[in-house]
């Protein structure tokens, strides 16, 4: 088991209160896994994110631990935590195109972060440099400044250096959607050919595509309000979905082949509570259109068939 | 209705305008009433430049856009507010086309300024509830609102609405969906549907080709700035001629296929040539299906 979360509760501090972004969220991941985490925004999938790696300023670790290899990560010490990135935890941010610093060539950048963490540059360079090939780029990307670069090449050096030193665990946070088709097809198969060359051990990629999820990743995990609403290995989520959420958001997703006058897609309606008051019982009641009397009290978690678990009265 | 003839256009980049990029090269399409067409392509395609000189945002090298007949390229200012009256355009991020120190409904005032000076209030705030309805947005809950208190999509939807006071005959919608989110973007989506029911032209920029698949009735698909393919959606989705769109297709990713399944090897394409010289000719291989010359 490399990643053990349990009740996981990360707070936003603001004026008028704590918005509970991420409210007992608890799940594993198992060594070389890929688990896609989908959600719309503002569900808590960035967060979740991040607080595996760096709580910012407004983030407050609440309650419950994360347990990576072993070893708890003290989520809310920004200090102990900074030994651990890059090493065993690493991200790939949202905006990956603009993580790059501007005013540094790619390789004096990586050599600075490599001094940072007490390592040689020159150690490093031939692992740098091949796995730079791997992702169809030459070693003279070395010496180019990041506005020299396109948009889906600063996405590949950044991912290679988010890996290399080898972390068990990296979050990949919305690193398609900046991209068109053909870019995002070859960064999520990169992200497969890292998980299977060994260079991270299991990873977690956020997005709001589905249908980009289900092409990489072993398991899905559907979050919504704060909470995961359904897990279940990829094959199963899409073609038998159990919580009327997932069910709605696969329902929205157009398809090549179906076209407007034959059959109306539909969009869900209403929007996600506020998490600054969530609601009590199930967060998704006042959307859903199975909603009884019996989802104003907290839904279990039930497990439908091994590895697929669900948390809604009706899962049954 | 709107007809692009061999449309050109190239910008001025690097210091003081010193090169020439060419980012369309000899584009004709057309848009009847009531049609969606989308344009598709990767970014640095030329399509959003389309989108641009279609709204005369940006000045044409060569070639002609007409409306209804009609050259309405390089004109002046008057000639120009009578044809934004006519064709208007929503683009990609909803949050950064209002300014968020205005409330949001300002979109609508500022129309009646220029166009509807005239209008008494009482019967302009009637025209603007219509307009809402017509997009499903419930007046109550959009009106008197800053634009963080809205959703992505009804932000989307109000600049719909802003578009139709004017009477419009053409949309130019650039991405308009590729920033909201799944539970909300099919909304936006089949606002676009109603319209086109309406009989309004739509341009629809697009790089999401099973969107495209969707909602319109012919697809255009561009490459270097050029046309590789064009044709009515069925045909070109289901039988795509040209080797860019056979790439394009097998790259989208959709619930009933995984690309691990499929041993299909992205096929070679042709590098960026010289980008001044006449595009690949197109050869119509199938009724209103015509595709580039290509190796």
């Amino acid at each position: 088991m490399t990643l053990e979360v349990a009740d996981l509760k990360v707070h936003y501090r603001t004026l008028k209160g704590d918005v509970r972004a991420l409210d007992g969220v608890s799940f594993s991941l198992a060594d070389g896994e890929i688990v896609g985490l989908a959600g719309e925004s503002g569900c808590g999938k960035t967060t979740l994110g991040k607080s595996l790696i760096r709580l910012d300023g407004r983030m407050r670790h609440v309650g419950g631990t994360a347990v990576l290899d072993g070893d708890e990560l003290p989520i809310g010490d920004d200090r102990a935590m900074n030994a651990r990135r890059w090493k065993e935890v690493s991200i790939i941010p949202q905006y990956s195109m603009s993580a790059l610093n501007p005013t540094r060539k790619i390789g004096k950048m990586t050599s600075e972060l490599l001094r940072a963490r007490g390592k040689s540059y020159r150690v490093f360079k031939d692992e740098l440099v091949s796995r730079l090939e791997l992702v169809g780029l030459g070693e003279k990307v070395l010496d180019n400044y990041p506005i020299e670069l396109s948009g889906g090449m600063k996405q590949r050096v950044v991912m290679v250096l988010s890996t290399l030193l080898d972390p068990s665990l990296l979050i990949a946070d919305e690193v398609t959607s900046a991209l068109d088709v053909t870019n995002q097809k070859a960064v999520a198969e990169t992200l497969v050919r890292f998980r299977d060359m060994g260079f991270v051990k299991s990873m977690i990629v956020v997005t709001h595509d589905l249908s980009l999820v289900y092409q990489i990743a072993d398991t899905i995990m559907v979050m919504y309000a704060g909470r995961i609403v359904e897990k279940a290995p990829a094959e199963t989520i899409i073609k038998s979905p159990k919580h009327p959420y997932t069910k709605a958001l696969i329902g929205a997703l157009p398809e090549v082949g179906l076209e407007y006058g034959d059959e109306r897609l539909q969009s869900i309606p209403g929007k996600p509570p506020h998490l600054l008051h969530p609601p009590t019982g199930c967060r998704f009641r006042d959307r859903c259109p199975l909603a009884s009397e019996e989802c104003e009290a907290e839904p279990p978690v039930v497990q439908v068939e091994a590895g697929h678990e669900v948390a809604c009265w009706k899962a049954n | 209705m709107l007809e692009l003839k061999h449309v050109w256009k190239s910008y001025r980049v690097g210091a003081l305008g010193s090169k020439r990029l060419t980012a369309v090269r000899d584009v004709s399409i057309d848009i009847a009433p009531g049609e969606v067409l989308s344009v598709v392509g990767e970014s640095g395609s030329g399509k959003t430049t389309i989108g641009k000189m279609v709204l005369q945002l940006t000045s044409v090298t060569k070639g002609q856009i007409l409306l209804d007949g009609e050259d309405v390229t390089a004109r002046g200012h008057a000639a120009r507010k009578a044809y934004y009256r006519r064709v208007q355009g929503v683009f990609q991020d909803p949050f950064s086309s209002y300014n968020p120190i205005f409330k949001a409904d300002r979109i609508f005032e500022t129309v009646r300024e220029s166009y509807f000076a005239d209008v008494k209030r009482a019967e302009w705030t009637a025209r603007v509830e219509d307009v809402l309805q017509g997009v499903r947005l419930d007046p109550g809950s959009v009106l008197g609102k800053y634009p963080h208190q809205l959703s992505g999509g009804q932000l989307q939807r109000m600049l719909i609405a802003r578009a139709l006071l004017l009477d419009i005959k053409v949309l130019v919608a650039d991405e308009i969906i590729s920033m909201l989110d799944a539970s909300t973007r099919i909304d936006v989506l089949n606002l676009l549907g109603e319209l086109k029911e309406r009989g309004l032209g739509v341009l629809f920029i697009t790089h999401d080709l099973s969107l495209a698949n969707y909602i319109s009735e012919r697809v255009v698909i561009m490459r270097h700035g050029a046309v590789v393919e064009s044709g009515t959606t069925g045909k070109v989705f289901t039988d795509p001629r040209h080797p860019y769109s056979r790439n394009l297709l097998a790259s989208v990713p959709q619930l009933h296929r995984k690309w691990s399944d499929s041993e299909a090897v992205p096929e070679k394409l042709e590098a960026d040539g010289d980008r001044d010289l006449d595009p690949a000719p197109l050869t119509e291989v199938d009724e209103g299906h015509w595709v580039a010359a290509h190796p």
